[in-house]
């Protein structure tokens, strides 16, 4: 089959992107066309794989933090994070889950968050994968609604912290070796550096997920795990500190979606070109244009609505609900653009040959995760009427 | 040491190509372009050097704006510096023409070595890196397979037919092309591309070069005088039967061509 081409219908290219914005997205364009591409298929088969060998690749790319300055990251300027992300999400929306959770769930509360001695011990590894981060936020019993954190971080008197509870759903939860883990304590919620081979922590995989399935999603246990206060992030409390991470690695899944919807939508105008129905191309019917039209529509939408956000990103006047909305509506599309991509395939669509339906159950779970689309619904409901419907 | 690598930006291998009105080249708006992939080899070799010890890596490209994305992308790769030759002019040279510009810069810059791939896959001439070594006076080697390069000389291993290999040393400085599959090339790193911005292009134009009237169309003295698709000829066979018959006589009709 053909490389992939993006869309790009207002000729945002030469108007709206710097070069380097172009050659960040390019470049890993190409890599995953040609590295990640051919190992997929064989992941996906297999429940819960991550191509773990391509870590060393990635890091060298640079794709583990891309939009932090210093300690080894490539500093890019939003916009061209945010291309980065769409680039990896085109793959497989695991592939950007891996590079989100590294880099927005991890590496930047360290950055925003931690002592300078975290900061240098940490994020150079991370940047070079080296050390893989998780982050250990939601529970068996709390997910949307994290004031509701059962997981505990007691301060004894000699400057060790003790912690008890179970996470669930943690993306890389046993490929990491270090996890971040939010917890209650007397002073509100803190966020702690857990190294994964401290004694009491454990991490066992979930299975049989119809979702996401080239990404490792564990639930972690920790019993009575000592930490020293050192690990304690100094410059979070209270739910401002996992929140803001979660503000991170949103704006980039508002980005990933439009490649997620990329890849649905070159893939199925292949197709449908190709595909003869009485006499004449697929492409050439009716309803077959109206549903092309609706994602090439979409998907320009959902990339000014991504460019936007990201300069204001940039210019530092960003509001978190514009992020809610880009999460919420791209997100919401690209679902949409798979589906009709799926039906367009007809049998062909159902089997991993092709990508569509892969990026469909995929983005169930990008609907649910980092704030649901519900959730963000609410938050839109509360920015415009004043009234908290939470 | 320093090491010239000379890039061209030719349609990407998947680029839907139409041929021009005057049916003497494709139509080139609107299509996507790349680094021809044996110059790639050339460069992936030469940041090789640099990796392994004291090297500036400097890519000279002719052509229009859009050869910017090609420098760009190998400064990001991690060349230190790239020459642009952007001028109308050089437009419709043939490869004595490309020769003599190529030829000009590396007069300037007087790299230790220059490396190219060994030839482009639009033009498909594979004249140009010989004119080169032609007009610079210095040795040179094509098809290229692999080359090891230590201070002053090169040891390279080329193809020649019939699958016969041949090691031939040569004295820098040099000119070495390169043929394909000799080096797994690097990506442009986030991180490398934030750092190209900050590296140097220089624009030259022919009359810099001091070439003047003596490179492009005007000079040409090989014309294209068309491209075409051919017809689809008569004559195909259709071979019939299973999977494993079908292979067992495609086989068989390979062997009876000579050509296994
Ligand atoms: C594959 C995968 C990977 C994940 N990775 C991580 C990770 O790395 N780290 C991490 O901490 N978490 C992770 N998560 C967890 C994810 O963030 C949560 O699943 C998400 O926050 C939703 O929580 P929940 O599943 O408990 O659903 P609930 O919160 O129980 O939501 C269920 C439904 O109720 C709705 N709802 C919830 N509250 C309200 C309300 N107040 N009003 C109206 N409707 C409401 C929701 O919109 C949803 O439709 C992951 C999840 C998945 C599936």
């Amino acid at each position: 089959m053909a490389d992939f081409t993006g869309v790009d219908f207002l000729e945002l290219e030469d108007l709206h992107y710097s070069d380097e914005e172009c050659l960040a997205r390019d470049a890993v364009r190409g890599w995953v066309s040609k590295e990640f591409m051919p190992r997929i298929q064989e992941h996906v088969r297999q429940d819960g794989s991550f191509p773990m060998e391509l870590v060393p690749q990635m890091a060298e790319l640079g794709l583990f933090g891309a939009n932090l300055r210093g300690y080894g990251c490539a500093g890019m300027n939003n916009v061209a994070y945010g291309l980065v992300m769409q680039e990896l999400e085109r793959g497989d929306s695991g592939l950007r889950s891996f590079a989100s959770v590294q880099g927005s769930l991890c590496m930047y509360p360290i950055h925003a968050y931690g002592s300078d001695e975290q900061k240098e011990k940490w994020l150079p590894e991370m940047a070079a994968g080296r050390v893989i981060g998780c982050f250990g936020l939601t529970e068996p019993d709390f997910g949307s609604y994290v004031s509701g954190m059962a997981t505990r971080a007691e301060h004894r008197s000699h400057g060790v912290w003790v912690l008890n509870g179970t996470k669930r759903w943690i993306t890389n939860g046993t490929v990491a070796q270090l996890a971040i883990i939010w917890a209650v304590t007397d002073e509100g919620v803190r966020g702690f550096l857990v190294e994964t081979d401290r004694p009491g922590f454990e991490a066992r995989d979930l299975k049989g997920k119809f979702s996401l399935r080239a990404s490792v999603t564990s639930e972690l246990f920790l019993q009575d795990v000592e930490v020293p206060d050192e690990n304690r992030l100094p410059g979070a409390q209270g739910l401002g500190g996992p929140l803001g991470c979660l503000n991170q690695a949103r704006y980039g899944i508002a980005w990933g979606a439009v490649g997620a919807a990329m890849a649905c939508s070159d893939e199925v105008l292949q197709y449908t070109k190709d595909r003869i129905v009485q006499g004449g191309p697929l492409a050439g019917k009716q309803l077959t244009q109206q549903k092309l039209v609706f994602m090439l529509t979409e998907i320009t939408k959902a990339q000014l609505l991504c460019l936007h956000v990201g300069r204001h990103k940039d210019a530092g006047t960003l509001h978190h609900t514009m992020v809610s909305m880009a999460k919420r509506n791209n997100v919401d599309v690209a679902l949409q653009i798979a589906r009709k991509a799926r039906d367009l395939l007809g049998a062909n669509g159902i089997v991993d040959d092709y990508q569509a339906m892969r990026h469909m159950v995929n983005l169930e779970t990008v609907r649910t995760y980092e704030g649901t689309h519900d959730v963000h619904m609410l938050i839109l409901g509360e920015h415009i009427t004043g009234m908290r419907a939470i | 040491m320093k090491v010239l690598v000379c890039l061209k930006q030719v349609p990407h291998s998947d680029a839907r190509l139409d041929i021009r009105d005057d049916g003497a080249w494709i139509k080139d708006d609107g299509v996507k372009f790349e680094i021809n992939s044996y110059d790639t080899y050339a460069l992936e070799q030469a940041l090789r050097v640099k990796d392994a010890g004291e090297a500036e890596v400097v890519v000279v490209s002719i052509g229009p704006d859009r050869v910017t994305q090609a420098l760009r992308t190998a400064l990001g790769m991690g060349a230190d510096r790239a020459v642009h030759v952007n001028d109308p002019e050089a437009e419709g040279s043939d490869p004595l023409g490309v020769a003599k510009i190529l030829a000009a810069v590396a007069a300037e810059e007087s790299p230790d070595l220059i490396l190219t791939g060994f030839m482009s896959e639009d033009g498909n001439f594979a004249a140009v890196p010989p004119m080169v070594a032609r007009l610079q006076g210095i040795p040179s080697a094509t098809a290229v397979v692999q080359c090891e390069i230590s201070d002053s000389s090169v040891r390279v291993e080329r193809e020649l037919e019939g699958g016969a290999m041949e090691v031939v040393d040569l004295e820098m400085p040099c000119l070495i092309a390169l043929q394909t599959g000799a080096n797994q090339v690097r990506y442009a790193s986030l991180k490398g591309i934030m750092q190209a911005k900050k590296k140097p292009v220089d624009a030259k134009t022919v009359a810099d070069l001091g070439l003047a009237g003596q490179v492009g169309a005007s000079a040409v003295k090989v014309v294209i005088e068309k491209i075409y698709r051919p017809d689809k000829g008569e004559g195909a066979e259709m071979l019939e039967g299973s999977t494993g018959e079908v292979v067992s006589q495609l086989v068989g009709k390979i062997k009876e061509l000579g050509l296994l």
